[in-house]
């Protein structure tokens, strides 16, 4: 068997932290993801499903919810993803698959995705920064998607002071140098 | 250019991509007896208006939903933004009803 060690979005051992001003930026890597899309005709069905199982309130257009240890935003239409904490829901693909049974397709999404999650009284001259979602205006509980740095991007306020942004793995590195940017920028 | 979404509100035209005319969406059937015929002008035969479009947009940096954008192409006004599920939907209804 070889010994194989798991490695977050930007390579490291364990999650990157930095702190530049008055700006926290975090490495999330404790998050699985899986997108869940309604079938033709059928969102009816798997809200039914999710909110009877795990008390999942799927939300509208451009909006978050939460129910602890799940949380979800609003990916298009009778389109969401759904995070969980990775060590207890590993399998969150195929947990949620069972719930939702025909009426949804579920995807895993976990090792598609980086999330940083930025926090401090500057988040908002931040985001301003990267990309022309009117963050500023974002009620806690909202997540749009977008493009910051030239990638495709959620962002997802999660409090007054701290918002999260997800954007392609395989991206992690320049979207890492982004956000570094323009923390330096508005430190 | 910003393109005012119906779900998500005013949008930047960078978020979107630009497929063409919004008549693809009506698919010829590919087992009717005229089906080359139909093919041929689904495929090749196409109005160039100098005035108002309805063309196919899609927003592939948001919530990638396809959208019938109403253009006037000399001017650049967007005069209507649908989903393009809805136009769709609409006209299956139409054909049906028929």
């Amino acid at each position: 068997m070889h010994k194989l060690k798991p490695i977050t979005p930007l390579g490291g051992a364990t999650r990157r932290q930095d702190t530049i001003g008055a700006v926290t930026i975090t490495e999330v890597v404790d998050q699985a993801l899986a997108s869940v899309a309604a079938r033709n005709g059928q969102a009816k069905a798997v809200q039914r499903a999710l909110t009877d199982q795990i008390g999942l309130t799927l939300p509208d257009v451009g909006k978050a919810a939460d129910a602890a240890p799940f949380a979800t935003f609003w990916m298009g239409t009778e389109q969401w993803m759904v995070t969980a904490p990775y060590d207890s829901h590993e399998l969150l693909a195929a947990e949620l698959k069972q719930i939702v049974g025909d009426s949804a397709s579920v995807v895993e999404q976990t090792d598609g995705w980086c999330r940083f999650d930025v926090a401090g009284a500057a988040v908002c001259d931040l985001f301003e920064r990267m990309s022309n979602a009117p963050v500023r205006s974002m009620a806690t509980g909202e997540a749009i998607r977008t493009t910051a740095e030239h990638l495709g991007v959620f962002l997802w306020r999660l409090a007054d002071d701290r918002i999260a942004i997800l954007g392609p793995r395989s991206s992690a590195g320049s979207l890492h140098h982004g956000l570094l940017a323009a923390a330096k920028s508005v430190a | 250019m910003i393109i005012n979404h119906p779900l998500l509100g005013p949008r930047d035209a960078q978020e979107f991509t630009y497929l063409g005319d919004a008549t693809l969406i009506n698919r010829p059937d590919w087992q009717s007896d005229n089906a080359a015929q139909a093919f041929h002008d689904y495929l090749y035969l196409r109005d160039n208006p100098a005035g108002e479009h309805r063309e196919l947009w899609f927003h592939e940096q948001g919530d990638r939903s396809w959208l019938v954008v109403t253009r006037n192409t000399v001017t650049h006004e967007i005069l209507s933004v649908e989903m393009a599920r809805d136009v769709a939907k609409a006209a299956a209804a139409e054909r049906s009803a028929q």
